[in-house]
């Protein structure tokens, strides 16, 4: 039991909480500044990227894909933002033209890719395959300790928690300019900020998430942790610090109940085949938002908790 | 050896060419036929319905929309496996996806207007959590033994190959009632769409408004979801309307030119895929789209980027040239770089800054219509035409010469000094 | 009667005014909304930018801070690019500008005003904390501090970004329209601590929107519309052509009257 817990179990909760965490903290900033939905942009352009990094590298592997799927946002990114500025079209409609379209270009390559006679596995782009990330050499809780064990370890792993720190360090240097320049921009810009570096540099941050994370969790699946931690977190609080707490919170939640339910909840009902982990996460996250909007002392607009009325 | 090949790749790229045009001009035969027209159909209708949402600024309302579609598919399917039938049956998958999209739109109206969160977020959460529930139904589908070959991925990408007779026939019949009804509200969903405070205030009825523009945004997705894959509907909804808009600034040539890019759109992605194997349906239409898109985004007249930027050259010329003879006037150094660059390229100073001759005298000119300006600005009797004023358009188009004479009695008593 | 090109003022005048702006042309599209703007704010005065709806002086301010891009014209702080003063220039933007239900308390908006000083990574001493409240306490809002931004008035909330402000300890003071919808008590309290500052020898430009109490709150007036009408003495520029050259005659006169009369 315990050592089916280390082995199958806890590499990929733990990639599950840093995939979670990674997204939720820059999605907290992305919320207020709203520019929640880049998040479902990049998501999105994480297909067409995969494919071709694989139509170029012609190979499977982890590395080019990355690699193209960080190319894919980043270009999607500057994409809308010249799409929204030359064209002065309000941005949410810059995004959908931009993602739909790369989208459809990675479709069509992906059926060039299969006629070929190669099959690229889409489904795990597009929704992830958590359970697979198994750590083989974990023979018990005390291979933690084991050097030789530790080595086994899922690569997914390292990598994951190595951008959750990345973005973790981004957002605590840069805390207090990101504060200032999301509540009054043109105020920051006057304290000598330079808040289009800023607010680019945010979306390359959440860039970095979302292509890190959809190797595990897939790519659609991760907008649903842009989003719904820190919006839940939003209705739950009135200060930004203990917003991003309260986000953290919920996303480390979701993780852990997402994948428990995923694995274990059929099992309970009788049932032999798991449920995707993904896709059980990004429920249980909607379901905690469901539960913030009914209930989270800060749900209604006006800045009112609890009933007492602004003046 | 050598010959022979390209004999034969020339001889492909030929029969490519005359496929492409069989197939434009609907010689593939009666299934092919179907299938462009039902997809220009379907383009026709997902254009001008897009376009009430993009003017409201909620164009990805319509994401949201696709995304909740796939709990609803993967139920429906089930469902009817549970009674027995078959799981495919087109018209159940329908309504479960309509059913499940409706109830996304409800979540995301509630959110939005019970909570403090954005229209933005709302769409996010919504969209990614009934994703995520599909995605969960999904593989509950794929423990079901009747469920292994289910094939409702296509409702992710599309179908891959071609389009099949009778989703064909569902697409343009489907888009057609759509088309019919946005023709049918399109003056309150106008109404709504810019100015909904006004419209509230003429006694319509908001709620029912906006209700009806994401209903058929809905039905859009719902009757267009098996053949172009719920990610890219979104594009029929968003880019032919966005394309449109660099076109006209009257919201009824907006509609009609946004059924017509989306209808293009249809038509030619559908005959282009019609010509090999591989080419899926749903991705050369968008594809398509987003090339018109393109071409509207850099050539149309006034809104367009080449236009626009043309435009902006010109007018900071005109600014530049118009300070810089103004400080000349002034007997002012002029510090800009790129003012004493246009000036110098105007023949208007020599190399070293100095004025030229004609420069002197255009600086006269200019520093003479400046004072004439502001003798009108200060003087009551010429308020309309001081209304005008902006530091650039030249007096003489705004007055005729005999008032720019009354103008100038003003100014004598310091022209004489 | 014949009118000097105004608002040409001398270069060498430049070392020394706070805030001048030479040639600042910005434009919207096709028209500009500030032209050829030249004018030199006077140091240790209080000077209020006037002009009609639309006459450019929000931008004018803005652009001279660069917040948004000119498309012409230099702008400098005594005597020295406007990027090296920064530290030297508070600015009060208006109060719609923001998104007032971001989470965040009083306290924590005033103390954005120390961001010069506190840096990326700067701790909050006792010291900081002080004077953030005193601050408060100088606007009148001290028994806020802990409110949500988003439960204050319009003129609450006008009262804490001066005192934001102020944190900033600045030799210049540029307000976009604070007195814009605020309340009566609000719009003397501003007015009280403006005063102050330049009791202190500081200066203050603030846009400003209302004719008739231009001669009681401040020194020196610029009138502006479109291009630079006048800058001087309020009884100086508000002269007859001057307000018929930025508003057209039948207002100005009107609102002359009312200024008369109240």
């Amino acid at each position: 039991m315990e050592q089916d817990f280390v082995m199958l179990s806890l590499p990929p909760l733990v990639i599950g909480i840093c995939a979670a965490v990674a997204c939720a903290l820059p999605g907290n900033f992305l919320l207020l500044r709203r520019q929640a939905l880049i998040g479902d942009a990049i998501s999105h352009v994480v297909l067409p990227g995969i494919v071709a990094a694989f139509l170029l590298a012609g190979v499977v592997a982890t590395g080019p894909m990355m690699l193209g799927a960080a190319v894919a946002a980043l270009i999607a990114a500057v994409l809308i933002e010249a799409i929204r500025r030359l064209g002065r079209i309000e941005p949410g409609a810059a995004m959908g033209v931009v993602f739909t379209a790369m989208f459809a270009g990675g479709v069509l390559l992906l059926e060039q890719s299969s006629a070929s006679g190669v099959h690229l596995d889409v489904q795990h782009a597009l929704y992830g395959n958590l359970e697979s990330l198994i750590w083989l050499d974990g023979w018990g809780w005390g291979a933690l300790l084991d050097g030789q064990a530790l080595r086994g370890l899922p690569p997914e792993l390292l990598r994951m928690a190595g951008v959750m720190l990345a973005v973790a360090a981004f957002t605590a240097l840069f805390w207090r300019a990101l504060v200032l320049s999301t509540f009054d921009e043109g105020f920051a810009r006057t304290q000598g900020l330079h808040t289009g570096a800023l607010g680019f540099a945010l979306v390359a941050v959440a860039a970095v998430a979302a292509v890190a994370a959809f190797d595990a969790v897939g790519s659609i699946i991760v907008i649903a942790m842009f989003i719904c931690p820190p919006a839940a977190a939003r209705l739950m609080t009135n200060r930004m610090g203990r917003q991003v707490a309260w986000s953290l919170g919920f996303a480390v939640l979701s993780a852990v109940l997402g994948y428990v339910l995923a694995g274990y909840g059929p099992l309970w009902l009788g049932y032999q085949n798991a449920l995707s982990a993904a896709g059980m996460i990004a429920t249980v996250s909607g379901i905690i938002l469901g539960f913030a909007a009914l209930l989270g002392p800060c749900r209604h607009p006006g800045g009112a908790p609890r009933g007492r009325g602004a003046e | 050896m050598a010959g022979g090949w390209r004999w034969r790749k020339w001889a492909a790229r030929r029969q490519g060419k005359i496929m492409l045009w069989q197939a434009l001009t609907l010689q593939l035969g009666y299934n092919a036929t179907l299938v462009t027209l039902g997809a220009a159909m379907l383009g026709v209708a997902a254009g001008a319905t897009g376009t009430f949402l993009y003017l409201g600024k909620r164009a990805l309302v319509s994401d949201a929309i696709s995304h909740s579609t796939l709990p609803g598919v993967v139920l429906g399917f089930m469902v009817m496996v549970a009674l027995g039938g078959e799981g495919r049956f087109l018209p159940g998958l329908m309504l479960g996806s309509a059913v499940s999209a409706g109830a996304g739109l409800l979540v995301l109206t509630w959110l939005t207007a019970r909570t403090r969160l954005t229209e933005d977020a709302a769409i996010g959460a919504v969209l990614s959590v009934f994703f995520g529930l599909g995605i969960v139904l999904l593989t509950v589908v794929q423990g079901m033994s009747a469920g292994r070959q289910a094939g409702l991925e296509t409702f992710l990408l599309g179908a891959t190959a071609g389009m099949l007779r009778e989703e064909a026939v569902v697409i343009a019949l489907g888009g057609a009632l759509v088309l019919g009804l946005v023709m049918l509200l399109r003056r309150p969903m106008v109404l709504v769409a810019f100015d909904p405070g006004y419209a509230a205030g003429q006694g319509m009825r908001l709620r029912l408004v906006e209700l009806a523009m994401m209903g058929l945004a809905l039905a859009i997705t719902v009757v267009g979801l098996k053949v172009v894959g719920l990610v890219l509907i979104v594009a029929l909804l968003i880019i032919p309307p966005v394309a449109a808009r660099f076109w006209s600034e009257r919201v009824g040539v907006v509609v009609v030119m946004a059924g017509l890019i989306g209808g293009s759109a249809g038509y030619a992605g559908a005959a282009l895929s019609a010509t090999a194997p591989a080419l899926p349906t749903g991705p050369l239409i968008v594809l398509v789209a987003f090339a018109l898109f393109l071409l509207s985004l850099l050539l149309a007249p006034g809104r367009g980027v080449l236009a626009a930027g043309l435009r902006h050259l010109r007018f900071q010329r005109r600014v530049h040239l118009r300070q810089g003879l103004l400080a000349l006037a002034g007997g002012q150094p002029v510090y800009e770089p790129l003012t004493l660059r246009l000036m110098r390229r105007a023949g208007l100073v020599r190399a070293d800054g100095v004025p030229t001759e004609a420069g002197r005298a255009m600086a006269a000119r200019a520093r003479l219509d400046e004072r004439r300006w502001q003798m009108l600005r200060s003087d009551p009797a010429f308020e309309a035409a001081a209304a005008r004023y902006d530091g650039l358009t030249p007096l003489a188009e705004v007055l005729t010469d005999d008032q720019i004479a009354a103008l100038d009695r003003g100014l004598r008593p310091e022209a004489a000094v | 009667m014949a009118l000097e090109l105004v608002g040409r003022a001398r270069i060498e005048d430049a070392v020394e005014s706070p805030l001048a702006i030479r040639g600042l042309t910005v434009s919207y599209g096709e028209k500009p909304a500030v032209f050829s703007v030249d004018v030199q704010f006077q140091r240790g005065q209080m000077t209020a930018i006037v002009g009609p709806n639309g006459a450019g002086k929000s931008t004018l301010l803005k652009a001279a801070l660069g917040i948004i891009r000119p498309l012409s014209g230099q702008v400098t702080s005594y005597g020295r690019p406007l990027d090296e003063m920064r530290a030297r220039i508070a600015y009060v933007p208006q109060r719609a500008s923001v998104d007032w239900d971001f989470p965040a308390r009083v306290c924590d908006v005033v103390m954005m005003g120390l961001y010069r000083d506190l840096g990326l990574l700067g701790r909050v001493r006792p010291t900081h904390r002080a004077r953030v409240t005193a601050c408060l306490e100088r606007v009148g809002m001290a028994g806020f501090a802990g409110r949500q931004i988003g439960q204050l008035s319009g003129g609450q909330q006008q009262r804490v970004f001066l005192a934001r402000a102020l944190a900033q300890d600045a030799d210049l003071y540029l307000l976009d329209e604070p007195f814009a919808g605020v309340d009566a008590a609000t719009e003397k309290a501003i007015i009280d601590v403006l005063k102050a500052l330049k009791a202190q020898g500081r200066t203050v430009v603030a846009v400003h929107h209302d004719l008739a109490t231009v001669p009681d709150y401040f020194d020196r007036v610029f009138l502006i519309n479109t291009t630079a009408i006048a800058e001087g003495p309020v009884a100086e520029v508000f002269t007859p052509a001057h307000l018929q050259a930025a508003y057209g005659g039948r207002l100005a006169l009107a609102q002359m009257g009312g200024a008369a009369a109240g």
